[in-house]
């Protein structure tokens, strides 16, 4: 008899996915109004980590360790986490159609931030995003414990309708703000539709942390996802605390997703189509979706923010427009394309 | 484990009473059927059993009580395999099968090769092994119960819940999927509690039945005692004649006209 094995990544895949994560991030920190060669771009790393002679000029220098890198780093980071994230909810909701923002986050961080901008902390790198992470954190608990308490935590569709209820709500208080603040709106707009840039090194030191954890947290669930799969009532009597993992799994998707957009605003997409796609080539099995989620998300995200710092130069796109530009047509492709054309 | 004890077993759903006052008690190689018209209350036991819906009253297994179980050590004592289970696209059998190591896991570990060669022995001994590639989501009515039933089987519970296990099939792989329980029962000392819809059917393999009418139990027994033209008019409306056959009564419902 053949001996299967559980599901898991092999060597050559992780070893492709190291590979294309190098050549990603090289190629967002070479391309740009300048482009750098390659070879630059890794003597001036190299001089900064391990203190190696750099062969780049000093305007050189700066372009690369003040404003690609960290900028590059900031969407691997922020796509690897909209990715997972989306990944989790899919499974712990059995829903291929949820993503990061389902429980609320995005009109949570949208109050927050305009709250911010109409009391004149528009411009404050530090009062913004904390105003966007305390709304997001805040509707995803007011979802939660609507959810919860609507049916004892029995069901994931009072859940996502709480979350349908929550962001309803929370964004008809935001219309409401803007309407009696007119002037402000463009400011807001502008955050709602998402941006990368940085002030060099903070951002990303901020909220590295944050998704890091959450992110080692959700992978340690990759295999209680594929127990969510049989659905609720069975996965309880294989010996699945339901409710607890899915809370866990709530935390940390949510967590992590308000940090992320408490420093970049809504970037739609990554965290529906990243998965999905991965889905058609890999199939749905969690343990290999969710690893898989983070190195694509991130690699996605980079080469997202290298089309919109280029198509325009020098103006730059909003990240949140060139993701659904790119995302939608090319997820109907892949769709399209695929053999056996099974998305759930 | 020696057996399994159920005293006053109460389902409520609002102000309505699903299940009344149930006792019943099963050994290890023992088969108990429950039967009963629709509505009856029939799932909703078992699912009470099996701890997805609330219920009250007493369970015991042995002399230790199954209410101060966590849902982890629950599992390793009952396994319950839906009426209809839920089988997710794109997922193989193996993957499925092994699923049911999930009781005997701590949450966020993984399987170690113990539990594959669990996985890897319960394919086998059910004749799964040319499924063990295949996606769960493309197998037949009969070949799903039997990939179900080795879920079960995998989470080595001495005691399995079957929610109408053959509702779904057609008269051959009903047999085939009967005849497994049977065998399993009986070789692996398991405690089997099953609703079935087909009386005549109930009564070929399980020990005893239990006729749930309005969430009581209104007849227990052997197949003879219980499957009696009266008990059938009495509780299903229906009108039967009973034929004893060698493996057991037959229930054939009569034309009116």
């Amino acid at each position: 008899m053949r001996t299967a094995t559980a599901r898991r990544i092999s060597p050559f895949a992780w070893a492709l996915s190291a590979v294309a994560v190098l050549l990603t991030l090289t190629f967002g920190v070479s391309i740009g109004a300048v482009s750098l060669p390659v070879l630059t771009v890794w003597s001036e790393i190299s001089s900064n980590l391990f203190g190696t002679v750099s062969s780049s000029s000093s305007s050189e220098a700066t372009i690369i360790w003040q404003l690609r890198l960290p900028r590059v780093l900031l969407a691997f980071v922020v796509g690897a986490m909209l990715a997972s994230a989306g990944c989790a909810y899919q499974g712990t909701f059995r829903n291929p159609l949820a993503d990061p923002y389902l429980l609320g986050v995005s009109a949570g961080a949208g109050l927050g931030a305009t709250i911010a901008i109409f009391n004149g902390s528009g411009g404050n790198r530090f009062l913004l995003p904390l105003a966007a992470f305390a709304g997001a954190l805040g509707a995803v608990f007011l979802t939660y414990s609507l959810g919860r308490s609507a049916i004892a935590g029995r069901s994931s569709t009072a859940l996502v309708l709480a979350g349908v209820a929550v962001a309803s709500l929370l964004t008809a208080v935001q219309t409401l703000l803007q309407q009696q603040n007119t002037d402000k709106i463009r400011e807001i707009y502008a955050w709602v539709l998402g941006r990368l840039s940085t002030s060099g090194w903070n951002d990303l030191a901020i909220i590295t942390p944050y998704i890091l954890v959450c992110i080692v947290v959700l992978l340690r669930y990759r295999r209680v996802l594929d127990v969510f799969a049989v659905g609720d009532e069975e996965a309880l009597t294989m010996g699945l605390p339901v409710a607890r993992a899915r809370g866990a799994i709530i935390v940390a998707a949510s967590l992590g997703t308000a940090a992320a957009v408490a420093v970049t605003g809504l970037i739609g997409f990554v965290g529906i189509i990243v998965p999905h796609i991965l889905r058609l080539i890999v199939g749905n099995s969690y343990r290999i979706l969710l690893p898989l989620s983070v190195v694509y998300g991130g690699i996605f995200l980079v080469l997202a923010d290298v089309l919109a710092r280029t198509i325009l130069a020098p103006q730059e796109i909003s990240i949140g427009v060139v993701t659904a530009l790119l995302g939608a047509p090319f997820f109907l492709f892949v769709l399209g394309t695929s053999k056996n054309g099974n998305v759930t | 484990m020696t057996s399994f004890m159920v005293r006053g077993l109460q389902v409520e759903l609002g102000q309505k009473t699903i299940v009344n006052n149930i006792d019943l008690e099963i050994s290890v190689g023992q088969w108990v059927c429950i039967i009963g018209p629709n509505g009856a209350g029939k799932s909703s036991l078992l699912k009470a059993l099996a701890g997805i819906i609330p219920s009250t009253g007493e369970l015991l297994i042995d002399e230790s009580n199954v209410r101060d179980l966590s849902e982890r050590d629950r599992a390793c004592w009952i396994a319950y395999v839906a009426q209809e289970p839920l089988m997710p696209a794109g997922m193989r059998v193996f993957d499925y099968v092994l699923l049911g190591r999930t009781a005997h896991l701590k949450m966020l570990a993984s399987e170690s090769p113990k539990d594959l060669e669990i996985a890897h022995y319960v394919i086998s001994e059910l004749d799964l092994a040319e499924f063990i590639d295949r996606d769960v989501a493309t197998l037949s009515g009969g070949e799903r119960q039997r990939v179900a039933i080795a879920r079960a089987l995998a989470q080595a519970s001495p005691i399995i819940l079957l929610d109408e296990p053959t509702t779904a099939l057609d008269v051959g792989y009903q047999q085939e999927v009967l005849e497994l329980i049977d065998r399993l029962r009986k070789e692996k000392k398991i405690a089997v509690i099953s609703t079935m819809h087909d009386l005549t059917v109930s009564g070929l393999y399980p020990d005893r039945l239990m006729l749930l009418a309005n969430g009581n139990v209104v007849v227990s027994g052997t197949a003879e005692t219980v499957l009696t033209p009266e008990n059938i008019a009495q509780h299903y409306g229906a009108k039967v004649t009973v034929i004893t056959h060698e493996s057991g009564p037959v229930v054939i419902p009569e034309r009116n006209n």
